[in-house]
C-alpha cells in the first residue's frame, strides 16, 4: 500500500515582518499506482508543499493533515517520514563536504532499509544505477552534490530515488535546467520506479515539457498556495497553450 | 554562517607605504634570557592565553627534572638519542631560532640535554620515527629541547606522540636541508589535565618540501606555536592543524609563515571543532612576506565548526606584505554551526539526526586528514574524531531541528 493523503494543509513561514502564509489550504489524494502532476507558477508554494510533506524546519504547520497510508506523517521526524517511505527529489539539492557519494548512498540505504545493505549486490545496485543515469563510475567517490553540474544534481537524485525505493516520491522540478538528453535519463528512472509494485509519485513541475516523457494520471494547477483546478492529462496541454494567466487574473468573467 | 575571505588587493591596499612596517611579526629575539620578562597577558601574542592555567611556564616555573617518559624507534641510518653539554648547546637555535619570548629563552638557556633527531644528507627513511612522550606526573613542570636536522635531499616523517598528564615547555626545532622532503608531525592526545606549551621553529633549505602537522586533542591547555622560515628559494611549507575542544579546554595554534626568501610557498590548512562549555580554540595564522620574498604564493585557511553552544573559537588570519611582487596570497577564516540544510538533506534521506551529524564532521575533517599522508596517523585520526563525537553529538541530540 502507498496513499498519500494531504487535507487542507496550511503552511506558513517566518519572515522579518512576522509569519506569512504560504500553503492555504491544499488538499490532494496520491493512491498508489498514480501520478500527479503539480504546475504553478513560480512562487506559488510548490517548493513549499514538497518541503513541508518532506519536513524542512524552517515550514511552520498551521493547519491540515498529511497521512501516509493513515500514519501522521506530521507528527514524523524528517528521517522518520524518509523510513515510513517518503522521497522528496529536492529542486536545489546540498553539498554535503567531505562526504562521498558511495558512503551517502550506502548510509541512508542502510537507515531506510535498517539494516546494512548486502555489500556484493549493494555495489552492483548502484553501479547499475549510477550508469542508468549516465553518472561515471568515479562519482561513488566524489563528496556529495559538491562541484556537481545542475543535470549531475538531478540524475544523482533519481539514482537514489531508484535506490532507496520509497513508496511516494515528491519530485520538485527535477526537470528543471536539464537539456532534452538529460531530460530523458531522468524520466526514464523515473517511469522504472512507477512501474514498480504501487508507487506515488507527486511530479511539481513549472513547464509541460517533461510530461511527455513522464505521462501524470493527474494534473493539478498550483496557483497562490492552493489547488486551483484538478483535470487529468489534457489539463497540461491546455497550460501549454494557454499558460497560467488565466488563473492569475481576478476572476471577474 | 560566517565566512570572510580576504584576497591579496585588499591586504595590499592596507600596507603602508613605508618600506618598515609596524607589526608583531618583527620581533628583535634574544637568546639572553635577562632581555625577556614575563607576559602580563595584554601583549599581541598573549591575549588568549589563559597565564593562569600555564602554572608559571611562561613566566618563573621551575623546570624540574622530567616525568615524562620519552621513547622513540631508530629507523636505519638514523640518529635518535638524547645528547647533552656542549653537544646540545650546539644545536640550540640550529632552525635560525632566536626567542622571543622569556619562555623560550629559558628553555634554550636551562634544559641541559636535547633530544638529537639526526637524518643524514641523501638518506630515505620509509618507517616514520615515532617519539612517544607519555606524561607521568601533572604536578612536575618541566621543560624540553627537541632538535631535528635533516641533510640535503633526505626524506623522513617525524612523529611527536603526546599522551599522558605533563606540565611541559617544549622548543622543536627543525633544519630541513636543501632539497629535503620532510614531515613532522605533533599529537596533542593528552590526559585532561595536561599543560602544554610548545613552540615549534623550522627552517627550510632551497627548494625542500616541509609539511608540519598539529593535532591537538587532548588537555586542559594546549597552545603551540608553529613557525616557519627559508634558507633559500624555492622552499615550501605546508602548514596542517585539526584540533577537538571539549569543554573548558583551550587549544590555541599560532602558526607564522615568515617569507625569508624569494619563490617560496607556504599553505596553511587549519580546522578544528568546539563542544561543550567553555570550550575555547585560537587560532591565529600570520604570514609576512618579506621586501626580499619575491614571486611567493601563500595561502592560509581556518575553519571552525561549533557543535554545541557556550563554545568560543577565535580565528584571526594576518597577513602583512612588504612587496608588491608576489604570486598569490590569500587567506580565508570561517567559523560555522551545523548547516541546517545539510543535516536537513541528510535526514531527508532516512538518516537519523545523530547520524548525519558525526557525517557532517567527518566530512569536514576528512581532506585534512587524508593532507596527512601517513596511514597509520589518518586511521587514528579517523578513530580520534569517532571517539570525541561520541563524548556529545553521538551521545544527546545537542540542538538541531526535527522531533
Ligand atoms: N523565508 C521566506 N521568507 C519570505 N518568503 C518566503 C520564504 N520562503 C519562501 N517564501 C515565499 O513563499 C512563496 C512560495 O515559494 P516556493 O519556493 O514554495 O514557490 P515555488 O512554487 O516552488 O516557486 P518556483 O517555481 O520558483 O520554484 C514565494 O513567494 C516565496 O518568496
Ligand atoms: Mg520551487
Amino acid at each position: 500500500m502507498s496513499k498519500l493523503v494531504i487535507t487542507d494543509l496550511r503552511v506558513t513561514v517566518d519572515t522579518e515582518d512576522g509569519p506569512k502564509e504560504i500553503l492555504k489550504g491544499v488538499t490532494l489524494t496520491i493512491n498508489e499506482g498514480e501520478t500527479h502532476a503539480i504546475m504553478g507558477p513560480n512562487g506559488s508554494g510548490k517548493s513549499t508543499l514538497a518541503y513541508s510533506i518532506a519536513g524542512h524546519p524552517k515550514y511552520t504547520i498551521t493547519g491540515g493533515t498529511v497521512t501516509l497510508d493513515g500514519q501522521d506523517v506530521l507528527a514524523m521526524s524528517v528521517d522518520e517520514r524518509a523510513r515510513a517511505g517518503l522521497f522528496l527529489a529536492m529542486q536545489y539539492p546540498v553539498e554535503v563536504p567531505g562526504v562521498s557519494v558511495s558512503n551517502f548512498l550506502r548510509t541512508a540505504k542502510t537507515a531506510i532499509d535498517g539494516e546494512a545493505p548486502k555489500l556484493r549486490t549493494w555495489v552492483k545496485d548502484v553501479n547499475a544505477a549510477l550508469q542508468q543515469l549516465n553518472l561515471d563510475p568515479t562519482f561513488g567517490t566524489r563528496n556529495v552534490n559538491e562541484g556537481f553540474s545542475g543535470g549531475e544534481k538531478k540524475r544523482h537524485e533519481i539514482a537514489q530515488l531508484e535506490l532507496l525505493d520509497p513508496k511516494v516520491a515528491v519530485l520538485d522540478e527535477t526537470d528543471s535546467g536539464l537539456d532534452i538528453d538529460a531530460l530523458k535519463v531522468v524520466s526514464d528512472g523515473v517511469n522504472r520506479f512507477r512501474a514498480r509494485e504501487g508507487k506515488g509519485v507527486l511530479l511539481i513541475t513549472h513547464y509541460t515539457r517533461i510530461l511527455r516523457y513522464i505521462e501524470p494520471d493527474f494534473v493539478h494547477v498550483f496557483v497562490d498556495g492552493k489547488v486551483a483546478e484538478s483535470g487529468g492529462k489534457e489539463l497540461a496541454d491546455q497550460l501549454e497553450a494557454e499558460g497560467y494567466d488565466r488563473y492569475l487574473k481576478p476572476a471577474t468573467a | 554562517m560566517t565566512v570572510t575571505t580576504d584576497s591579496v588587493r585588499s591586504a595590499l591596499e592596507q600596507a603602508p607605504a613605508a618600506d618598515r612596517v609596524e607589526s608583531h611579526l618583527h620581533p628583535a629575539g634574544s637568546f639572553e634570557v635577562s632581555d625577556h620578562t614575563a607576559p602580563t597577558g595584554r601583549e599581541e601574542i598573549w591575549r588568549f592565553t589563559p597565564l593562569k592555567r600555564l602554572k608559571g611556564l611562561h613566566a618563573d616555573a621551575e623546570f624540574m627534572r622530567s616525568a615524562t617518559s620519552c621513547m622513540w624507534n631508530t629507523p636505519e641510518g638514523v640518529r635518535v638519542e638524547g645528547v647533552s653539554g656542549d653537544e646540545a648547546r650546539a644545536l640550540r637555535g640550529i632552525s635560525g631560532l632566536v626567542p622571543n619570548t622569556l619562555w623560550a629563552a629559558r628553555v634554550l638557556a636551562e634544559v641541559p640535554s636535547s633530544l638529537l633527531i639526526d637524518v643524514p644528507a641523501d638518506t630515505e627513511v620509509a618507517e616514520p620515527i615515532v617519539v612517544d612522550l607519555d606524561g607521568q606526573d601533572v604536578t612536575v613542570t618541566e621543560a624540553g629541547h627537541v632538535a631535528m636536522r635533516f641533510g640535503a635531499h633526505s626524506k623522513a616523517i617525524v612523529v611527536l606522540n603526546h599522551t599522558g598528564s605533563s606540565t611541559v615547555a617544549a622548543v622543536v626545532e627543525i633544519a630541513v636541508g636543501d632539497g629535503a622532503d620532510v614531515s613532522v608531525v605533533s599529537i596533542q592526545d593528552w590526559a585532561d589535565d595536561a599543560v602544554h606549551l610548545s613552540h615549534h621553529q623550522a627552517r627550510v633549505g632551497r627548494d625542500a618540501t616541509y609539511k608540519h602537522t598539529a593535532i591537538s586533542f587532548g588537555g586542559d591547555v594546549v597552545r603551540m606555536d608553529a613557525n616557519v622560515t627559508y634558507d633559500g628559494p624555492g622552499g615550501s611549507a605546508e602548514l596542517l592543524g585539526l584540533y577537538f575542544a571539549d569543554a573548558g579546554q583551550h587549544i590555541e595554534h599560532r602558526i607564522f609563515a615568515d617569507h625569508t626568501a624569494p619563490r617560496t610557498k607556504s599553505h596553511a590548512v587549519y580546522k578544528g571543532a568546539l563542544q561543550g562549555e567553555k570550550a575555547h580554540t585560537v587560532w591565529v595564522g600570520n604570514v609576512l612576506i618579506r621586501k626580499i620574498a619575491e614571486g611567493i604564493e601563500t595561502f592560509e585557511e581556518n575553519r571552525n565548526l561549533v557543535l554545541t553552544d557556550g563554545c568560543r573559537a577565535d580565528s584571526i588570519p594576518n597577513l602583512e606584505i612588504e612587496t608588491g611582487e608576489i604570486e598569490g596570497a590569500g587567506h580565508a577564516s570561517a567559523t560555522a554551526r551545523f548547516d541546517d540544510e545539510q543535516l536537513f538533506y541528510l535526514q531527508s534521506r532516512g538518516i537519523s539526526e545523530q547520524e548525519a551529524q558525526r557525517l557532517v564532521v567527518h566530512g569536514f575533517f576528512n581532506d585534512l586528514i587524508r593532507k596527512v599522508g601517513v596511514p597509520s596517523i589518518e586511521d587514528r585520526l579517523l578513530t580520534t574524531v569517532e571517539a570525541e563525537l561520541a563524548k556529545n553529538v553521538l551521545k544527546d541530540s545537542a540542538f538541531g531541528s526535527g522531533a
